[in-house]
This record gives structure tokens, sequence and C-alpha cells, in this order.
């Protein structure tokens, strides 16, 4: 028999019982639907974090002052006053790996523009700060070395602090007071939205680390020094390089705690990958169960049918289809249902992730490789739940078929 | 009506050949039935030539129903030996037995069995779609053959929307289209009144004329007349086998008998 024939054959038998058909080819659809749809999300979710995490900045080590041990006593992280500018030379003379560093050590203050004020985090650093971080500006630009050298009062402004304090004007080449002391803003970063965390990255303002520590603060050790290694194979090497160079330096003995952490953006971004992976393969195969689920419903129905349909296969038998024919036959009315539920499927799944990324304001990536994925997949079952039900069809005596009222 | 087109005859009955259609030798069938042991047919030997028409009768439990399945090839004999056509179908496997139902046999059915559902047309079509016929060959045909047994205007309707004597003539229809040697037909008057029974047996005869074998199986005598030879079966064995001698002719019969309104 023709091709042709076969699916007409099909789709007729499975039309003259619309609702039956629709009924268990939903199953197949709600399957179907639900993986693309989970495994769009997670994909979607999953790119999410990887954005949040590159705007962080690119392959950036974090090494930060660490916890103290006084006589048994062990303060906080940030206590010790080892981490010094000296440091942050070491680092970027000894370690290959790393190309770019910045001090960093802050304070919180009043910002006052005349009659407007605002209370943000003043953060001490370097003009190579904005560049590991990866941060443009909107206006303006960085303080230079030349103004870390000199200490002077010049300030970055996060664009929260910009529009609380001056609104839409342009703020750049005027002046206002840190604590008491006036600055110049030089430039202005744009947005960057929440952190990871929820933290409002734009609400700071940043001044040389000089001013900072000594006009502001009166410490001269630093809080964290970020660093930006040449790639993220680099960082590995470079995180395991500047612990060893730091030990040195702060002659801390083996055996001893580190007074220092460094951290290691590219295990932070590989960490919430994975877990984001986990999620999505856990999401998918609960949904791949009500796949199967599907299928049973196939194997269900297609039972019945040959069942019912046992005169007409008795005829057929007579008039000299083979076994091969009735099974043919058969199986490819079990692969019409799941297959035509799953292309259902794959539409209900875009359609229902393009829904709900509109609502939680996601991005949605729908991979080719799901949906081909998808369409095997639901073949697979209509072949696989079909062929028991399509086996005892063949192999029906065409004398007892014919009997059968 | 059922005058069969006589035109188109020679279009559905093969050139008669010179072998025996059917010879079958020492036929024995067992069955199973639960514990016991149901010795069905014991020992039949049958020879039908070329243009015969045979009708077979019998009781109920006779053996004719079973040596009719073994004659369909629908079942295999359990001994002996069945030759179709000169070739030994009696211990072919399945597949092969599928393939002689498809090109050499034409089956008729009291109940009919046509699909519901599906056109007379589409119905027709069905063997040849088993014998791999592309759809022109397959369209032309059904209708030149639905023509010939007087629904050609009908070919769309469905079997509900067909008289039992129509269905039946679409049943034939089924059966020659693929140029059988020979017409099984089981009790095919079975469901049918008495004077569309008579324009059945009228086609089968006109049928037989063009030189088709036919092959019928019945209980009703009056039926078994319009064949040329009776073969009684009783307790598994042929009892009687006589040629029959004053056949009346189908037509004449009909037009002998009162009218009665068809459909």
């Amino acid at each position: 028999m023709d091709f042709a024939a076969i699916l007409r054959i099909a789709v007729q038998a499975l039309t003259r019982n619309k609702m039956r058909s629709m009924l268990t080819m939903l199953g197949i659809i709600i399957g179907v639907g639900a993986v693309i749809a989970t495994v769009g999300l997670g994909q979607g979710a999953q790119q999410a974090v990887q954005d949040q995490i590159a705007s962080m900045g690119t392959n950036l080590l974090y090494i930060s002052a660490g916890s103290v041990n006084r006589g048994g006593i062990r303060l906080g992280g940030g206590a010790t006053r080892t981490l010094v500018d000296g440091d942050m030379q070491a680092i970027l003379r000894e370690v290959p790996q790393v190309s770019q560093v910045a001090p960093g050590a802050g304070a919180s203050s009043q910002v006052v523009f005349e009659n407007q004020n605002w209370s943000t985090r003043v953060t001490g650093t370097s003009p190579q700060y904005f560049d590991i971080r990866n941060w443009p500006f909107a206006r303006g630009g960085s303080f230079t070395d030349d103004d870390v050298t000199r200490a002077t009062n010049v300030v970055v402004l996060g664009a929260t602090v910009q529009q609380n304090l001056f609104g839409n004007a342009d703020p750049t080449g005027q002046t206002v007071r840190i604590g008491n002391l006036p600055f110049e803003v030089v430039g202005v970063l744009t947005a960057k939205g929440q952190s990871g965390l929820g933290q409002d990255q734009d609400d700071g303002v940043y001044i040389p680390i000089t001013t900072l520590q000594k006009k502001i603060t009166g410490q001269d050790w630093l809080q964290y020094i970020m660093a930006s290694a040449s790639s993220q194979q680099a960082s590995f090497t470079a995180q395991n390089q500047i612990t060893s160079l730091l030990r040195d330096r702060h002659r801390i003995r083996a055996g001893q705690d580190d007074d220092f952490s460094v951290r290691n953006l590219a295990d932070v971004a590989q960490l919430a990958d994975e877990s984001s992976q986990v999620m999505t393969m856990l999401l998918a195969s609960i949904a791949g169960v009500s796949l199967i689920v599907g299928g049973i419903g196939i194997m269900n129905i297609m039972l019945v049918s040959v069942t019912e349909r046992t005169r007409e296969i008795g005829i057929r038998i007579a008039i000299g289809a083979t076994e091969s024919d009735v099974m043919r036959q058969f199986l490819s009315e079990s692969v019409v249902l799941s297959l035509t539920g799953g292309l259902v499927g794959i539409m209900f799944g875009v359609g229902s992730s393009i829904v709900i990324t509109r609502l939680l304001g996601w991005n949605m990536l729908i991979s080719p490789a799901a949906v081909v994925a998808a369409v095997v997949f639901s073949m697979a079952v209509g072949i696989f739940f079909g062929f028991y039900p399509a086996r005892k069809a063949a192999v029906l005596d065409p004398i007892e078929a014919l009997r059968f009222e | 009506m059922a005058t069969l087109a006589q035109v188109e005859l020679n279009e559905v009955v093969r050139g008669a050949s010179t072998v025996p259609v059917i010879e079958v030798e020492d036929i024995h069938k067992f069955y199973q039935l639960g514990e016991t042991q149901v010795h069905a047919l014991r020992g039949v030997n049958l020879t039908i030539e070329p243009g015969e028409f045979v009708a077979i009768m019998g009781a109920s439990g006779s053996g004719k129903s079973t040596f009719m399945n073994l004659l369909g090839c629908l079942d295999r004999p359990s001994s002996g030996k069945y030759m179709l056509e000169g070739d030994d179908v009696s211990q072919l496997d399945k597949k092969a037995l599928a393939a002689i139902r498809n090109r050499k046999l034409g089956f008729v059915f009291q109940g009919f069995n046509l699909l519901s559902r599906t056109t007379a047309l589409e119905n027709v079509e069905l063997p040849m779609l088993y014998a791999k016929l592309d759809k022109q060959q397959r369209l032309g045909r059904a209708k030149e053959v639905l023509d010939l047994v007087g629904l050609g205007q009908r070919m769309n309707h469905f079997p509900s929307q067909l008289s039992g004597g129509q269905q039946q003539r679409v049943a034939i229809a089924r059966a020659l289209v693929n140029k059988p040697a020979i017409l099984l037909a089981d009790e095919p008057t079975g469901n049918l009144d008495s004077r569309t029974s008579v324009e059945i047996m009228q086609i089968f005869q006109q049928l037989n004329d063009a030189g088709l074998t036919v092959v019928l199986v019945t209980h009703e005598p009056d039926i078994a007349q319009f064949a040329k030879r009776i073969v009684v079966f009783r307790d598994g064995k042929i009892r009687h086998d006589d040629t029959v001698q004053s056949r009346p002719n189908a037509a004449e019969a009909l037009r002998n008998m009162p009218a009665v309104d068809e459909d």
C-alpha cells in the first residue's frame, strides 16, 4: 500500500471518532507542551543568570580582607588591616594572569547638592575599577591616575545618585559636598540595575582611593582588591597564585588560616549555571513523565479500537491484507495521533512560554534541538505504545474475526 | 435490476485454463475445542474444473464451513493436499496465503462484510490497495466493476445508504475486482428476501456463463438448484455429489415472481 493511502486511511479512521482522538491527543499535547515550555523557560533563566554574571565584570577576581583571629576571638570579614596597596601592586607585578587591578574601600556618607541630599555608599578606588567591572559612562568620564596620586576632590556618580540630586540635568562640572568636602563631578555611570541579590548597583559614588583614605576615613588599608584575569581559564590559576602570594606577604605560616579571601566569579557563574541546568532537567523530566502517560493513553485507545474493529480487520485479512499491512495500518494511526499531538504540543508549549516570559519579563529561548527532540520523541511514543495493539490486530484469526459481532 | 452489462463481462473473467481450479485430496481437519478434539473433516476429496458452478450443502456441524474456510485459504488443513490452479497451497505461510486470497480468490459473505462508513467505491478499491495497484488503476477498475453490477450511479454511497441486495452487489464487485480464479460465496443469500436472493443468483449464473468458477455454500435447496452441481456434506465427509438435472434460469425465475418493491 502506498504511503498516501495509508495516511488517508489512518486519518479517516481517527476522524470517525473525533472526540476520542482529540482527548487521546491531549495527553501528548500537554506532555510535549510542558517539555518545550519548561526547557525554554529553564534556558531563558540560565541565560538571565549568565547575563547578570557577565554584567558584574568578566573574569573577575575579588580579594577581600578576611577574618582575623586575636587570641581565640575571631572577628568578621573585613576586620583586618593587612590588605594594603602594596599587596595590590604585588599582585599586578607578580601574577602574570592578572591584567588589571583596582583597590576598594568604602564608607557611608551624605552627598549634598544645593538643596538636595542623598545618603549613599562612597567607594574609594582607581580608574581601572570601571574597566574591570565593565562599566561604561553615561556622561563625562573617570577620574585619572593623576587624581589618585594627588588625592584630588573629584567624584563619579552612580545613576541613582545622579537622578536623586540632579534629576535630568547634566551634573558634570558641578560641585557636590560629601561630608563637609566639596567634590567636582567628572562623570556619571550608566545604570546597571539590581545585582543578583537585589542590591541597587547604581546607588553609590566613586572617588580616588587616596582621597577617601586621607580626607574621609583616615584609614590606609583596603577592604578589597578587584583583579581581572586575562581569560576565564586563567582566572583559576590566578586565584591560586594570588592566594600563595598574599600568604607569603602576610607571613601566614602553613596550617594557619588566610586573613583574606579570594573569590573567583567564574566559580559563581559555573555554580549558577549548573544549578539552573539541574533545575531545567528536573522540570523537563517531570514533564516527560506526562508524555509517557499520554503514550499509555494512546495504547489504551488503540486497544479499544482494535477490539471494536475486529470485524473490519477480519474483512481486510480475508481479502488479502498481510500481517504487515494490518500492522502498518494501526501503527500509522497511533503515530498520526502522537505526531499530531506533538506538533500541536509544540505550538502550545511555545505559546505558553511566550505568555509566561511576557508576564515574568524573562528571556525565552526555544531551542530547535528541544523542538526536534519533541517531534522525534512523540513519534517514538506512538510507535512504542502503538506496537502492541497493532500486533494484536495483525495476528487475529480471520475466521474468528469475521464471526465477531 | 440485476442484469450484468454483457459487454464488460470479459473484463472480469479470466480465460479458462485446463488445470482443475480446485483439487482436494484426502483432507482432514482437527480442532481443539476445550478438552475435546473435534474431527471436523474426515478425508474429503473434491475436484472442481474451470467453469463449474458448485453448491455445497449440509447441516450445521457437517463440516461445510470448515471446508469453505480451507478453500478460502483462511485456514490450513491438518493433513491432505489442496491444489489451487495446480499449485499446492496446503502448507504455505500466512503471507503467501494472504497473496493467494488477494489475487486468486473472491469472497462473498452472508453478512456482506463491507466496511461501514466507507463508500462503495472505496470498498471495491480495497483488494487492489493490498495488491499494490496505483491510484489510477484502482479507480478505473473499481468503477468498471461497479458499473458491471449495476451500481455505477451509487459508488459514493455508504453501505448504510444501500439496500441489502445492493450491498451484496458491492461485495460481489469487490470479490471480482482482482480477477479471481474462483468466486467463493458463503451463504450469500442468507440475509436477503427471496426475490433479491434470486437476483443475486442471476448475477452468479451470468458470471459463471462467462467462464468464472463459482463455489457457493448454502443450506437453502432452492438456491442450490441454481448451481450446476450440488455437493452435500455430512459428518465431515462428502455424502452426495450430483449434477443438477433441471437447473432453473434465474432470469426466468425472476420474471415469474410477483413484483416486490425494492427499496
